[in-house]
């Protein structure tokens, strides 16, 4: 947008050198990706999360792994800011996505979360047609034309492999998809507007092998364009599509690291142990 | 011991299926009982007359319905008019917006007030919201007013049903998964985005369905309708003036009509077209929510 209207204001030539800046400069913050330190959650008193400092690499899949009740999908809300949902919970320390601390004072939660693409644990279409679940996103940012409308439900449809199987029914209500379609409907509806990250809280735990396969390949090809961070509850998905692993414990990292190193040459006794399967 | 268990178990089945079925029975039994009550009038004079003729006199045998159809209906639906924007943007509120110590205080508050006695708003009504049509809105309308209107008629129901609509909507509202509003919330949508495009959206057929017990609920009040509308029997032509809803027309004169046969059946024929008029509207109103639900199945 900025650059066409400056394309208007000087001439051809300023226009060129100011893309090539702002290309350098988008690629030296891109580079930075998510970047958390201090962070400490309280939810109800209870302390959720204890000190997180990490930074998580760009352009992979990250996946964070870990007991159930050891703050994963909590650590995820606090990405995109769905805490602010809930009064209860109290969050102190920085997070800083793309250099900037989403929770500093001048911050806009609505660009914070539109930088973000949610893939919850259960798809859950809205209460609309299959078209209409993935034009949302576009339209409450603005988006009226028609035309744009169409291209960019198409494009992402097609992108999730959806179109084929829908094409003729895409008027009718996304329920009635089954819930693999529905997933891949909600990961469409979530690139639709146009993320730099993709959030998943157990985006598969609730569908069968088949419909996870899928999934799980789109998670890889979106790596090459987005920054992917994924809760999961299987070890074994972890190892297949994941570059980095996080593993938390009772609201702490214990480790974090590559996922070959992770998983062939663990530090920590307690990663051994879990890997192991002595507790889950 | 095991034949024991099971014959208990049958015992109680069937003692159920038997009460439930009395409960079904009570129905038929009060519509059949005001049908062969109402049969006198119905047979002495036209039905259709009696529907569509506006002369209501009694001692003469002259016996129009019309003005109290009119009448209930009139006053109804003013009171859902006003009660629906009412009830749904508080509901939104306390859904979406309100802090849980708001909400804390407000949903006794709104039971409480569903479970005042109809008489008592009436009392009211006539305090406080007669006059003020009487005095400051009517004479910017009309000539003369006394007050005792359709209008007033409708604002006291209006505010006796706008608690029991909100607590339907509120549980229409909390049926709604959290996941859905949080998927739209995640995308970036404001909360009046969601609640429009989303939570309204998804409630349409519950907010029917509450507007239709409303409304059941409007067209049988008695008490506090009968206090504040002025009780005449005529079409009214405008919302300030008087009129008299079939409850009101009922609870008045029975009692006093004993010694005319034809004037009794005639209260026992309001009565059963009550009595129709809410069970059609009932089973109506179930079919087009079905309708609704099976084109968008949300």
């Amino acid at each position: 947008m900025i650059l066409t209207n400056q394309h208007q204001a000087s001439g051809i030539h300023d226009s060129f050198i100011e893309l090539n800046k702002a290309i350098t400069l988008k690629k030296l913050i891109a580079t930075q990706s998510i970047r958390i330190e201090n962070l400490d959650v309280y939810i109800e008193n209870q302390h959720i999360l204890r000190d997180i400092n990490l930074t998580i690499p760009e352009k992979s899949i990250t996946c964070i792994i870990g007991p159930s009740g050891c703050g994963k999908s909590t650590f995820l809300k606090t990405l995109n800011r769905m805490h602010d949902e809930s009064p209860e919970v109290k969050i102190s320390g920085k997070v800083f996505v793309d250099d900037e601390n989403i929770y500093g004072s001048h911050v806009n939660v609505i660009d914070t979360r539109k930088k973000m693409g949610l893939l919850a644990q259960r798809p859950c279409p809205l209460p609309m047609s299959i078209f209409e679940n993935v034009a949302y996103g576009p339209r409450i940012h603005g988006i009226k034309k028609r035309k744009a409308v169409n291209q960019t439900v198409i494009q992402y449809l097609q992108y999730v492999g959806l179109w084929d199987e829908v094409r003729d029914r895409v008027r009718t209500s996304a329920t009635r998809l089954s819930i693999g379609q529905q997933q891949r409907l909600c990961l469409a509806r979530g690139l639709a507007i146009e993320p730099e990250y993709i959030l998943g809280d157990e985006a598969t735990s609730a569908l069968d092998p088949l419909s996870t396969k899928k999934i799980e390949e789109l998670f890889v090809k979106l790596k090459e364009k987005y920054t992917i961070i994924l809760v999961t509850h299987t070890l074994r998905q972890a190892k297949r599509i994941a570059d980095h692993i996080i593993f938390m414990y009772l609201g702490k990292i214990i480790e974090a690291g590559p996922t070959e190193e992770f998983f062939n040459n663990p530090k920590k006794q307690l990663t051994r142990e879990y890997l192991s399967g002595s507790f889950s | 011991m095991r034949r024991l268990r099971a014959v208990k178990d049958k015992t109680v089945r069937y003692f159920m299926l038997g009460i439930a079925i009395f409960t079904i029975l009570l129905l038929i039994v009060i519509g059949l009982s005001l049908f062969f009550k109402a049969l006198p009038i119905m047979k002495e004079k036209n039905l259709w007359v009696l529907l569509t003729s506006a002369d209501w006199k009694p001692f003469k045998g002259d016996f129009g319905f019309l003005p109290f159809i009119l009448s209930t209906f009139y006053v109804s639906f003013i009171a859902i008019i006003i009660a629906l924007p009412f009830s749904i943007l508080t509901s939104i509120y306390l859904n979406s917006y309100a802090s849980k110590n708001v909400r804390r205080f407000f949903e006794p508050v709104v039971d409480l007030l569903s479970g005042i006695p109809p008489v008592i708003y009436g009392v009211w009504g006539t305090l406080t919201i007669v006059p003020l049509i009487a005095d400051k809105i009517a004479p910017g309308f009309v000539e003369f007013s006394t007050g005792y209107t359709v209008l007033a008629g409708g604002v006291v129901l209006a505010v006796m049903i706008i608690p029991l609509l909100i607590s339907i909507m509120l549980e229409v509202f909390r049926s709604i998964p959290k996941e859905m509003t949080d998927a739209s919330l995640a995308m970036g949508a404001t909360k009046w985005q969601t609640v429009k495009k989303v939570i309204l959206r998804r409630s349409v057929s519950g907010i029917i369905a509450a507007t239709v017990l409303a409304l059941s609920r409007a067209f049988g009040e008695t008490m506090a309708v009968l206090m504040v509308c002025g009780n005449i029997a005529q079409i009214p032509h405008s919302i300030f003036d008087a009129c008299y809803p079939l409850p009101a027309l009922i609870a008045n004169n029975y009692g006093e009509m004993l010694s005319m046969p034809s004037y009794e059946s005639a209260l026992m024929f309001s009565a059963f077209l009550l009595f129709i008029i809410v069970v059609l509207f009932n089973g109506l109103s179930r079919f087009t929510l079905n309708q609704i639900e099976r084109r968008y199945q949300f």
